[in-house]
């Protein structure tokens, strides 16, 4: 019974942990689509952390500031896309600078608003999202095996954990079952077929990169008032490259990604439970090879040593109009 | 990577009005910032300068911040001309510093003249080593180097904080440090040098790295455009058809380029760890391998606009730091958002105004050009 | 017979006083064009007549500098592709616009897709692309994956595009270029079922065949204008060949009778293969001796770039021989171009701006492009800049090459004096072969017969000389003997004292010597 709810609470741990990245991913999944790379998702994310935790701490409300990290992190997005698509500028280069301008800005401005050495006010339990305990969980607990798994796991989230899953299903549908998916699976394969469809290549780009701003503003907002009640310094600590890991380990497909987020969030809670345990013939496993696990899966993938992953095609190639 | 400019534009708008133009952009965007955060750009900017050039120790902290910013800029400068962006600077500089220190805690009984070329080299290995197999995996298996590269930093860090704390941490320490260098393994500050010959500088931390910082950029332009190695290196990255019908291999161009840019990645540990801290610590690296994409980008990928762009972020960040103890809404932070601000509009947004400078140079050029 | 039975109705396509220049060149000179509802209507020219030009105007990809589209007796403004397809006009291109990973019927439907959701758009489609199949034998899997077809598909796949988008004129620019001579055969049945439904077919081609072959009526192009409109069956390939090649003024040059020596480049019976597998060069076998000049011939895209990129071991050969100089390369035994030059080979290559030069280094940069090892200027470690420079300047003015600073960058030159600079590095090397593809191409007439001189000049020094040119004219004043290619293959050898530009002319369309 022990193991049980070891189990369940890591499991549980899992899905907490990746839940932003799930968000981020599928917000890159969106760019990356329709041929736009982004590795901002990383600066995205922060600011709209930043963004979330200030205008909650004013308001009060979570909501409101939800609506303020996904204005944020569009507003990235869109500079992000005005430099890539309308500029045909080097995406990569654009994206490095939405970071680190980003990790600048958003301790400058908390320093100053604030007053906290960059982090902002604690946050208030309604000015927070608070677990949703889902009918009858508590009646449930007892019941042995499921009622642990329906309270642990399944109940008991916040609306934004909710969300992210819903995210998986909801991205599928679009990307396969509707119109503006089909054109966004073209765009990044070939932006020349869309072109001559007469389909207008920026402006899927464009939606694409706004919708990839949104769902990066709700994953921010996750980090600093869902899961904190503030906002600190460096909050996303590298999780916006982890996400496009996963999104490039689950080979660019929704529900690969949804599960790639979850290994790799697994290893976050695995690395907890690991720390200084002696395993049977390994040994104690260090806690840091732990934490590279994602990353080294990421480059055997990309390596060709684990399956093969092919990008869009057209990633990262300005879309150039002629012959 | 760098691709070839729409329009042919007259040399010196390209090389210094183009870059000067997007850094005034930059700089009124930060300017904007200021204000926003309540204070006066103005007076920040005067505090800013003050702080990187107003004294003897100002100034020795500016190049100090300067000699890693060369260090970096070289790096993802040297990349750049092979076609390559190398966003693995931070990771490459990283397990350079391993190397050195390992030099350093280890051989740190030998004479000096023995040690600092032996941790140069070393460092220079590990770095190159670091960066080669990301420069492996794109040239052969095809893997996208930005991607890797960026892995790549992750797994420094993981590798660096397992051995600190588990390996190299000096016995009975708390914080994740190893013992400290032998003297003769620790490179000589300029106020030392000059007391040594009976001058008085005030204490600052620039030391001997940045004159081998300043080498290492007249040995990059010797070597790009003075040998056929350099040769190779630029004919791949400025059109790599006509590379290989000139009988280059780019793949073995890219290990190459790659190596060098992580050597000199790697260098960055002489100026902080022999330099400065004389010890081994986590996280020395603080973002300078970032730093030095902005610094490529200013700097145009050439060794003396990278010297020059160097020392405009190590003034920054020098003043910077001056400017957060005089003015209590700055932090240190500011200097990160202009060096984001710089990277869009001298990198990302470098074509928003080529157009329009262009086309008030297109006239006159295309008159001259019929003859 | 079907042209006849609608020569009552407007014609379905009317191009009036057509005028296109890019920058200096005059693409397009007052082309008018009546093509006739319902007719397969041929356009034949050489590579760079101006067809692909014209039939983008049409499909709205440029503008035209003057001029009038009409579409059944109506002026209209094409103003983008968009424009184009909602007048009926659809086009299917040399390169496919297709996405590879996407089955038939979702690049069929991409842009029109019928609503927002897919599944119930895809189902009507799905019943009237059937039809569309079922009337016009354009058999394909709707649920197959594109880029696993192979290419006669693809092409099908994009007639489909054009038909279900509602095309009642259909472009197809060089349709045959990537098919094998089945496929094409079926092409033609599909096209001529379109026509006798009442489509209209304009048909791109270099190829006479083709021509007399499906079409109804023919306007042959030569250097952008029109120079004559035929009935097909008015017609005949020698006709066809005479009016597309046109008789131009043969440059001639003075030249003492070849004195031939030892075989120098031996082939035997070299296939190479492209990128995508496909085989370009299809086992040529031939000899090259000192002092001679072979020409070969044809029509650009029938195996002679596969050929020099092999030569110059750029490509490795996928089965077959070559012999420099007594060392033999084959699949197995494959030297890279740096080894090539050092047994003795120097390479013009076809495209210098791609290929030949690196347009932003400094032109004695590009001046030592492939001789970077050399080590007249290289010590142990360092270049010896002043030395290339001054090596570069020599090459400058020996070749004429205006202005004279080597220290510019190589971008800043014409076409013709970046192309002296080409030439003045490849034969600098006193190599044993040369290969030398397209040495005229986009160079002024100044230039061409400066560059004609020098290469017989080292054909008088004692190279071998192998050229590759679409022009030919050049071929005929040069060569000492002459190669036709086509298809990949060495069609035929002739002496270019019997040589006619229509004897060429037709084998490089594929006609057989005998025919001829």
């Amino acid at each position: 019974m022990d193991e049980l709810v070891v189990v369940i609470s890591m499991v549980g741990a899992t899905l907490r942990v990746a839940t932003p990245l799930i968000l981020a991913a599928l917000g890159g999944l969106y760019a990356e689509r329709s041929g736009v790379v982004d590795i901002g998702l990383e600066g995205k994310m922060l600011g709209a952390a930043f963004a979330a935790a200030a205008v909650a701490a004013v308001s009060g409300s979570a909501l409101v500031g939800l609506a303020a990290a996904i204005a944020v992190s569009v507003a990235l997005a869109l500079i992000h896309a005005y430099a890539s698509v309308t500029h045909n500028g080097n995406q990569v280069v654009s994206g490095m600078a939405i970071n680190i301008m980003v990790a600048g800005l958003a301790p400058t401005l908390g320093v100053a608003w604030f007053h906290q050495g960059g982090q902002t006010p604690m946050l208030k339990d309604d000015a927070r999202f608070a677990p949703i305990a889902l009918p009858f969980s508590r009646e449930l607990a007892d019941v042995p095996l499921l009622g642990p798994l329906y309270a642990e796991v399944i109940s008991g989230h916040n609306l934004l954990v909710y969300l992210a899953v819903a995210a998986v299903p909801a991205t599928a549908w679009v990307v396969f079952c509707t119109r503006f998916g089909l054109r966004l699976r073209a765009v990044g394969e070939n932006p020349h077929a869309v072109d001559t469809a007469g389909v207008s290549v920026v402006w899927l780009r464009y939606r694409a990169m706004i919708l990839c701003g949104v769902l990066c503003g709700i994953a921010g907002a996750y980090l600093s008032t869902a899961h904190s009640a503030a906002f600190v310094r460096d909050m996303t600590a590298g999780k916006g490259y982890l996400a496009l890991a996963a999104l490039i380990f689950g080979k660019w497909m929704p529900w690969p990604t949804f599960l790639a987020c979850l290994l790799f969030a697994f290893t976050d809670a695995l690395q907890v439970r690991l720390q200084g345990v002696d395993l049977f013939l390994v040994g104690v496993v260090p806690v840091q090879f732990i934490q590279a696990i994602p990353y080294l899966l990421t480059v055997l993938l990309l390596a060709g040593f684990v399956g093969k992953a092919a990008a869009p095609r057209a990633s990262a190639i300005p879309f150039v109009k002629d012959r | 990577m760098s691709a070839a400019s729409p329009t042919a534009l007259p040399r010196w708008v390209d090389v210094v009005a183009l870059p000067a133009v997007n850094l005034l952009a930059a700089f009124l965007l930060s300017g904007l910032v200021v204000v926003a955060i309540g204070e006066d750009p103005f007076q920040a900017m005067g505090l800013l300068v003050t702080g990187a050039f107003g004294n003897a120790e100002s100034i020795g902290y500016t190049l100090y911040y300067a000699t890693n910013f060369i260090f970096t800029g070289l790096a993802v400068a040297i990349a750049f001309h092979a076609g390559l962006f190398n966003i693995g600077g931070e990771g490459q500089a990283y397990i350079g510093g391993l190397g050195v220190g390992l030099v350093c805690l280890w051989l740190g009984d030998l004479p000096a003249v023995l040690v600092v070329p032996l941790a140069i080299l070393t460092g220079a290995a590990f770095g190159a080593a670091w960066a080669a197999v990301p420069a492996y995996l794109q040239a052969y298996r095809g893997s996208h180097i930005v991607i890797t590269t960026i892995m790549f930093n992750f797994i420094a860090a993981s590798v660096m904080t397992y051995l600190m704390v588990n390996v190299l941490i000096r016995p009975s320490q708390q914080s994740p440090e190893s013992r400290e260098f032998a003297t003769a393994a620790t490179l000589p500050r300029l106020h030392e040098i000059a007391d040594a010959v009976g001058l008085e500088i005030t204490a600052s931390p620039l030391n001997l790295a940045f004159l081998w910082a300043l080498i290492c950029a007249a040995l990059f332009h010797v070597f790009l455009w003075r040998t056929r190695w350099g040769y190779e290196i630029r004919a791949v990255g400025a059109n790599e058809t006509a590379a290989i019908y000139a009988g280059i291999s780019p793949a073995r161009i890219i290990i190459l380029a790659m190596a060098i840019s992580g050597a000199l990645a790697g260098f960055v540990a002489l100026n902080e760890l022999m330099g400065v801290h004389h010890r081994i610590i986590l996280n020395f690296t603080g973002g300078y391998g970032f730093v030095g994409i902005a610094v490529a980008l200013i700097g145009r990928n050439r060794p003396l606009g990278i010297c020059l762009a160097a020392l405009l972020f190590g003034a920054l960040y020098q003043g910077g730091s001056e400017l957060s103890f005089d003015m209590p809404n700055v932090t240190r932070e500011l200097v990160v958002v202009i060096q984001g601000l710089v990277i869009l509009f001298c990198g990302a947004l470098e074509n928003l105004f080529r157009g329009r400078i262009a086309a008030y140079f297109q006239r006159p050029a295309t008159a001259g050009a019929v003859s | 017979m079907s042209e006849a039975r609608n020569q009552s109705t407007a014609p379905a396509v009317e191009l009036v006083g057509i005028d296109k220049w890019f920058g200096a060149v005059h693409a397009n000179r007052a082309v008018s064009l009546s093509i006739a509802s319902g007719s397969i209507h041929g356009i034949i020219g050489e590579n760079g007549a101006g067809k692909s030009t014209l039939m983008s105007i049409l499909y709205g990809y440029y503008r035209a500098d003057a001029g009038e589209i009409r579409i059944a007796g109506k002026p209209v403004e094409i103003k983008d592709s968009h424009a184009a397809l909602a007048h009926g006009i659809g086009m299917v291109h040399q390169h496919f616009m297709l996405v590879d990973p996407f089955t038939v019927l979702e690049n069929i439907t991409l842009g029109v897709e019928g609503g927002f959701l897919l599944a119930p758009g895809a189902a009507k489609a799905r019943a009237a692309l059937e039809r569309l199949q079922r009337d016009y034998k354009l058999d394909v899997d709707l649920d197959a994956r594109v880029g696993e077809l192979p290419v006669g598909s693809q092409q099908r796949v994009e007639i489909l595009k054009a038909l279900y988008r509602g095309a009642q004129v259909l472009i197809l620019d060089e349709p045959t270029g990537v098919l094998t001579p089945q496929e094409a055969d079926h092409l033609f049945r599909i096209l001529r079922a379109l026509r006798d439904e009442g489509k209209t077919v304009i048909l791109i081609t270099h190829k006479l065949r083709e021509i007399l072959d499906v079409t109804d009526r023919v306007t042959v192009m030569r250097q952008g204008a029109v120079v004559a409109e035929r009935r097909t069956a008015d017609t005949s390939k020698e006709e066809l060949a005479e009016l597309m090649v046109g008789r131009k003024v043969l440059l001639r040059v003075d030249k003492k009778p070849a004195k031939p020596g030892d075989v120098v480049l031996a082939v035997d019976r070299l296939t190479v293969t492209d990128a995508n597998g496909v085989r370009r060069v299809k086992e040529a076998s031939f000899v090259v001796r000192s002092g001679e000049i072979v020409g070969i011939a044809g029509v650009s895209g029938n195996g002679q770039s596969e050929l020099l990129a092999a030569l110059s071991g750029i490509r490795r050969p996928s089965a077959g021989t070559i012999r420099l100089k007594g060392r033999e390369i084959s699949a197995t035994h494959a030297l890279d171009p740096a080894a090539m030059r050092r047994i003795g080979l120097a390479h013009v290559p076809e495209d210098r701006q791609r290929m030949g030069l690196v347009t932003a280094f400094a032109i004695n940069e590009s001046a030592i492009l492939g001789y970077q090892g050399d080590p007249r200027y290289n010590g142990s470690v360092l270049m010896d800049r002043d030395k290339i420079v001054d090596l570069c300047g020599r090459q400058m003015s020996d070749y004429d090459v205006r202005p004279s600073d080597p220290r510019l960058r190589t971008a800043a030159l014409s076409g013709g004096n970046q192309q002296k600079v080409v030439l003045a590095r490849e034969f600098d090397r006193d190599p044993d072969l040369l290969l030398v593809g397209q040495p005229t191409r986009g160079v002024d007439i100044g230039a061409i017969e400066f560059i004609h001189r020098r290469l017989i000049a080292m054909r008088d020094a004692g190279k071998a000389v192998l050229l590759v040119s679409v022009e030919l004219d050049e071929i005929l004043s040069l060569s000492d003997r002459i190669l036709v290619m086509f298809d990949g293959r060495i069609v035929g050898e002739v002496n270019p004292e019997e040589a006619t530009e229509r004897r060429l002319g037709l084998m490089m369309a594929g006609i057989a010597e005998q025919a001829a």
